[in-house]
């Protein structure tokens, strides 16, 4: 699918960016006129892929987080979340609720939320070589546009 | 502080507010403990009401302050949850565990 519009942001995998990033996706992406719940989801599904490369990606340095947005032909937003920390071993153990190798603060539910708020979800890891979460949400075409 | 406590007669009510992820959720939690061990109240009344934004770190909110609760033999309810908190909530399977109203 084509791509229409993009935007790559890059920053260090510090707590403060997690916000950040959220809502730079939620400005980028209010050019597909999204609802407010679309915009909640997006924002939610971000937070998610996010917070996961800060906290597990990199659990002692801090490291490079690249968020890149995408709008493809359809009205579908593309999100890709890219680190390059120590990897998931076992991706499917990773995606299955309440799994985190996180301390008490982690619910273990951020791929589950990613799965449910958005329409594809694709995880891409290696040991010792960072992590790539690709997802996807059509934005719905309102009435009287 | 993105969140407020007051007590009255082991009644303790914890108002949260602003957006609840990772970067806050601890201060929150360290919070909500504090209060818990000090009040030892009967029923925590957490107010969503002011919550902008919440992901999966609400959740272990959540779950962390209703286990303390049990621990000092009190009950936890919810109240004023908005949409976007409820929907996340909800995608976890919350209702079941934690009393919403």
């Amino acid at each position: 699918m084509k791509i229409e519009n993009q935007v790559t942001l890059e920053f260090p995998s510090r707590s403060a960016n997690e916000g950040f990033a959220r809502t730079a996706a939620a400005c980028f992406a209010a050019q597909l006129d999204p609802t407010l719940e679309e915009v909640n989801d997006i924002k939610t599904a971000i937070s998610e892929a996010v917070t996961n490369a800060i906290v597990h990606a990199y659990p002692d340095t801090l490291g490079k987080v690249v968020l890149k947005l995408r709008i493809r032909e359809g009205h579908v937003l593309e999100i890709v979340v890219k680190d390059w920390g120590v990897g998931i071993a076992d991706v499917e153990q990773a995606r299955t609720p309440l799994f985190t190798t996180g301390n008490e603060e982690r619910s273990g539910m951020g791929f589950t939320i990613m799965e449910s708020f958005m329409d594809t979800l694709k995880v891409r890891s290696a040991p010792g070589r960072g992590t790539t979460v690709t997802m996807a949400r059509k934005i719905s075409r309102r009435a009287g546009r | 502080m993105p969140v407020t406590c007051k007590e009255d007669k082991r009644q303790l009510t914890a108002l949260v507010a602003g957006e609840l992820d990772h970067h806050q959720a601890k201060a929150v939690m360290a919070e909500l403990n504090r209060r818990i061990d000090l009040a030892q109240p009967r029923q925590l009344t957490l107010d969503l009401s002011g919550l902008t934004f919440t992901d999966s770190s609400g959740i272990a909110v959540l779950l962390r302050a209703h286990r303390r609760m049990g621990q000092v033999q009190g009950v936890m309810r919810v109240v004023n949850t908005p949409a976007q908190a409820e929907k996340v909530f909800k995608a976890a399977g919350l209702e079941k565990i934690i009393k919403f109203e």
